[in-house]
């Protein structure tokens, strides 16, 4: 009897533990929520007084949920525009966290490794490019056999930070695609199919022989796709890498308030598809307690937490850039 | 409505001597009006939802075929008809599936078969919708692409519907992966319908020198057919709203084109796909309509059936489904 009585003050008092620890919860962006899930479990064994909860509810809904204040920290795979961004009630800071890249993935006979530069990338997804063997491909794969076949594009049906990098890109390289498209979660693709999700598009390219189209770098990895090395700005083929999507974090120009797109980057090494996402965080915290917390996690995501990255197929921050953040993060007042 | 079961004699305002019995005419009255303020609701929410979108597009939301996030231009048309298409070949190929097993099942099936093959359709209405979609990629939109639609082309390809280039993923495949999607329902309804039809029909036919078809056709489906018909529009009802599974195999393109190899897009699955990533206030409004659309869509959808099956009532007795 004395030990159940135990068991039942035993189990009323770590309930209590329970209840009393601070719950600060988050939602937004899916692209990192495979990172911030392995952040906040790992954070629990730090400090065991707060729970972070996150929900990948997409970039659209974290930025609303913290613009109306529902939630304590936002997440978007893009930067908040400046007419969303006036609507917040106090200044609003962006916060990047880490990047991806996205590679462009294809179907073709012998899985062949392709070289391609921006301006035939942004031809192809125009409908400008109809062959595998157009002159302007095989000019950058000189001694491969292209078959004569044609191109199905692939793109994400679903909103997506994966469309957003990818038309961002082309944006940047092509002066017809920012004309007649633009970038966007979502936008009016002149050609093509819709898959949906990364799951989607992949499923599509390897039923459809001649299919390109493109997809998040872990999920090519995870799943053994054949990606291309796209040209960069300095002249180069870089493959996707972690290295090469840090090295385009390094060379990108990254203004004070942290909003900036990093495609086709100028270091030499970089990859030229690559973005990074951001959490949204009030410059003024409301609450004191739950401000003072959200700032040691983030003091410690930017110090511990950038290394469990690499792992999960994300570009860790460059060390300066780093740097950078975390003095902003010490900004920010409770 | 008159006679003993007149409105009247419901409602919870006639004076009654029982204390239960207006409580419970209460509480039924409220359950009647909690469904009905919840519709309305959804509507207003709807309506309130999309007020920027409704302001900006007016009436040219419904007819312009542009859907273009980027310059925040947005129209529906594209949308619409891909929702009808593709709910119209999923009814087109489920209906007569449907009514064949469920006559097979009541009908004709040895007694033994029959629970078993009531349990396997069943079993198809518990599969989850984005299993379907999985299932679609890997397994039908191959074989599709490389058999049936080739089939097709070859065999009626002087029909609009069935030229120009095959990709697989199509409004046809989301037809066809809706239709396999509302077979149990229309299967489950027609089954009931049909055991429904008294014995006495069938034994005056038989005794009138009918043969097994001639029963079938004169007693069974004579009597059941308006019924069938309320099946029919209940399979539409779920078609119109099949969201996961049509996306991942409908191509996704908000295009209008006669030929059903070409990919179309429906209401749902752009609300779906998205949502989560919109933005800009014009972009999630006009969201918002569609739904709206596709809400508007289903209410004059089953107004239309309540009609016909008005005047289908004229043609011959039956019972109304559900």
């Amino acid at each position: 009897m004395k030990k159940i009585l135990a068991l039942a003050a035993w189990a009323a008092l770590t309930a209590s533990v329970c209840s009393a620890q601070m719950l600060i919860n988050g939602a937004g962006a899916s692209f990192p929520q495979p990172l911030y899930t392995k952040w906040f479990s790992a954070y629990a064994q730090v400090d065991r007084s707060v729970r972070f909860n996150y929900q990948g509810i997409g970039s659209g809904g974290g930025q609303k949920q913290i613009l109306a204040e529902t939630v304590d920290f936002g997440a978007s795979d893009g930067p908040m525009s400046d007419e969303n961004l006036a609507k917040a009630p106090r200044p609003l800071w962006h916060i990047p966290t880490v990047a991806g890249a996205v590679v462009i993935c294809y179907n073709l006979p012998g899985q062949p490794k392709l070289k391609l530069e921006g301006g035939t990338i942004a031809r192809i997804f125009l409908g400008k490019i109809t062959k595998w063997n157009d002159a302007a491909i095989t000019a950058q794969n000189p001694g491969m056999e292209l078959p004569d076949r044609e191109i199905l594009v692939v793109h994400r049906s679903d909103g997506s930070g994966t469309s957003y990098i990818f038309t961002d890109y082309l944006s940047a390289v092509d002066q017809e695609w920012a004309e007649k498209v633009g970038k966007n979660t979502a936008v009016k693709w002149p050609v093509g199919l819709g898959g949906k999700g990364n799951a989607g598009v992949t499923g599509q390219i390897q039923q459809s022989p001649g299919a390109i189209g493109y997809v998040e770098l872990a999920y090519a990895k995870q799943n053994h796709l054949p990606y291309a090395a796209v040209k960069n700005a300095a002249g180069h083929y870089v493959e996707p890498s972690i290295a090469s999507v840090t090295a385009a974090l390094a060379s990108a120009t990254v203004h004070d308030d942290f909003r900036f797109s990093m495609v086709n980057a100028p270091g030499a090494e970089a990859y030229p598809i690559a973005g990074a996402t951001w959490l949204l965080v009030y410059g003024q915290q409301k609450n004191p307690a739950k401000g003072q917390k959200l700032v040691e996690f983030l003091q410690w995501a930017f110090t511990k937490g950038e290394t469990m990255a690499a792992a999960l197929d994300y570009a860790p921050l460059p060390a300066d850039l780093q740097a950078r953040v975390l003095k902003q993060v010490q900004a920010i007042k409770y | 409505m008159t006679g003993p079961f007149s409105l009247a004699r419901f409602s919870p305002l006639r004076k009654s001597a029982h204390w239960p019995d207006r409580s419970f005419r209460w509480m039924a009255l409220l359950a009647v009006a909690a469904i009905i303020g919840l519709i309305g609701l959804v509507g207003w929410q709807l309506y309130s939802g999309s007020r920027l979108a409704v302001e900006k597009f007016g009436f040219s939301f419904l007819t312009s075929t542009k859907w273009d996030p980027v310059s925040d231009e947005f129209g529906a048309l594209p949308f619409i008809f891909g929702t009808l298409v593709s709910s119209l070949i999923a009814l087109i190929i489920a209906v007569p599936l449907g009514i064949a097993t469920a006559l097979f099942l009541t009908e004709m099936a040895p007694q033994k078969m029959r629970q078993p093959a009531i349990m396997v359709i069943e079993m198809l209405a518990a599969v989850p919708s984005v299993i379907f979609g999985l299932w679609g990629i890997f397994v039908l939109i191959p074989w599709l692409r490389d058999h049936l639609f080739q089939w097709l082309r070859d065999t009626l390809g002087f029909l609009p519907f069935f030229q120009g280039p095959i990709y697989g993923v199509s409004m046809l495949a989301g037809g066809i992966i809706v239709a396999i999607m509302i077979l149990p329902i229309v299967t489950a309804i027609s089954r009931e319908i049909l055991r429904s039809v008294p014995k006495l029909q069938r034994e005056a036919a038989y005794a009138l020198g009918a043969t097994h078809w001639e029963v079938i056709r004169i007693a069974v489906l004579g009597y059941a057919q308006r019924g069938l018909f309320g099946a029919a529009v209940l399979g539409l009802g779920r078609a119109l709203g099949e969201t996961m599974a049509v996306t991942m195999v409908i191509g996704n393109r908000p295009e209008i084109k006669a030929s059903l190899f070409a990919p179309g897009y429906t209401l749902a699955s752009v609300i779906a796909n998205e949502f989560t990533e919109a933005t800009s206030d014009v972009y999630l409004n006009s969201l918002f309509e569609l739904g709206l659309v596709l809400f508007a869509l289903t209410i004059l959808v089953n107004a239309a059936a309540q009609l016909m099956l008005r005047r289908l009532a004229g043609s011959g007795p039956g019972k109304v489904a559900g």
